[in-house]
């Protein structure tokens, strides 16, 4: 019992205290979990993240899942993961009403207006950011462009790109890169 | 029913967003504007306000629609409609994950999902300029103050690598005096 209040307390912590959503937890949960708390090795860490990135959903819920998963069970991952979400759904419920009661209010609608263009430059510099990543080689250059022309120009849902995309990685890693590397070991 | 709906459709959106943050607005817009549940602009406010304050912006958005659409069980059900798929997925990933994480096919599937991830948020950077660029009264038709704190945003984000909360807030301030 003991031991899933020290989780809850934890990641409530974390989820209270990381601004910019999932990437921006993870030095936070790395730092508190294995350098304060020991619950699980630096080597593990590394696992958990990579592993967050790869399955659908949240990084940050998905890392305090898996990570709890390790420490506690699924008693542990149930708890932390409400202790991650819970700051966010508090704070986002109070200024929910705030916002909605001084929607047409002129001063609050000019400041919005100002920082909606600001929202743009961040999700743009994002783009730079996590392509420098992702987009390694003219292949996934390539999957890129033809996923953002049918999703701006065909008005193709998400989803299907994402199933799509995950297709035609299977096939050309294993037919090209997978293969280019037995090669090169022979 | 409502309840069912925005569960529904934010169980989706958390089984099938990859890549986490602005990745998962293109995915959010489609289902919010398929049901009418917010406006453009107010979905742009919803992101703003995501950056602003603590929590993941899925999570963030998930409360908010879900608030704004049925009340505060409007808000439960679609956060944990949100939540939900991560909880299950990784609670079962997590007694195979040594396996999993390098055989061929997932290393394929992550190598094809993550450009598309980039074409995601890029997506998300077009329908918010689609929002704020655009003007009737504005030279050309353009909103041209909105360009210029895109632009200087933009520059101290990548260059001076200024914190976002700084950037908002320096932004609402100057909608304020510019507006």
């Amino acid at each position: 019992m003991k031991i899933l209040w020290e989780l809850f307390i934890t990641f409530f912590k974390i989820g209270a205290f990381t601004f910019g959503g999932g990437y921006a937890m993870l030095p936070l949960i790395q730092q508190e979990v294995c350098d304060n708390k020991h619950w699980i090795k630096e080597e593990e860490i590394v696992d958990v993240i990579a592993l967050s990135q790869s399955v659908p959903g949240a990084i940050a819920v998905n890392a305090s899942t898996f990570i709890d998963y390790k420490i506690s069970g699924i008693k542990g991952a149930l708890v932390a993961t409400l202790g991650t979400v819970l700051p966010s759904f508090l704070i986002i419920l109070s200024l929910a009403g705030l916002l909605l009661k001084f929607a047409g209010n002129e001063i609050v609608e000019k400041a919005f207006s100002g920082i909606r263009a600001m929202v743009m430059a961040l999700i743009l510099a994002a783009v730079f950011k996590m392509g420098k990543s992702s987009i390694k080689d003219y292949r996934t250059l390539t999957i890129a462009v033809i996923s953002f022309v049918f999703l701006l120009l065909f008005d193709l849902h998400p989803i299907v790109a994402i199933i799509f995309g995950g297709l035609a990685g299977v096939i050309i890693y294993n037919k090209f890169i997978l293969l280019k590397d037995k090669e090169g070991c022979n | 029913m409502v309840y069912w709906q925005l569960f529904l459709s934010f169980f989706k959106i958390g089984l099938f967003s990859y890549g986490g943050g602005f990745a998962m607005i293109p995915l959010i817009q489609k289902e919010i504007e398929s049901h009418n549940w917010l406006t453009a602009h107010e979905f742009v406010n919803i992101i703003a306000v995501s950056e602003a304050t603590p929590g993941p912006v899925a999570i963030n958005s998930a409360t908010f629609v879900g608030f704004k659409t049925a009340g505060f069980w409007g808000a439960f059900v679609s956060t944990l409609g949100v939540c939900l798929p991560s909880l299950i997925i990784v609670l079962i990933l997590a007694r195979i994950v040594d396996k999993f994480i390098d055989h061929p096919v997932v290393k394929g599937m992550l190598y094809g999902i993550r450009p598309v991830v980039i074409s995601l948020v890029l997506l998300a950077a077009v329908f918010v300029a689609q929002t704020v660029l655009f003007t009737e009264q504005g030279v050309l038709g353009v909103d041209w103050i909105s360009v210029i704190i895109a632009c200087l945003g933009f520059l101290g984000v990548m260059k001076y690598k200024l914190h976002p909360i700084l950037l908002i807030f320096i932004a609402g301030v100057s909608g304020i005096l510019f507006y």
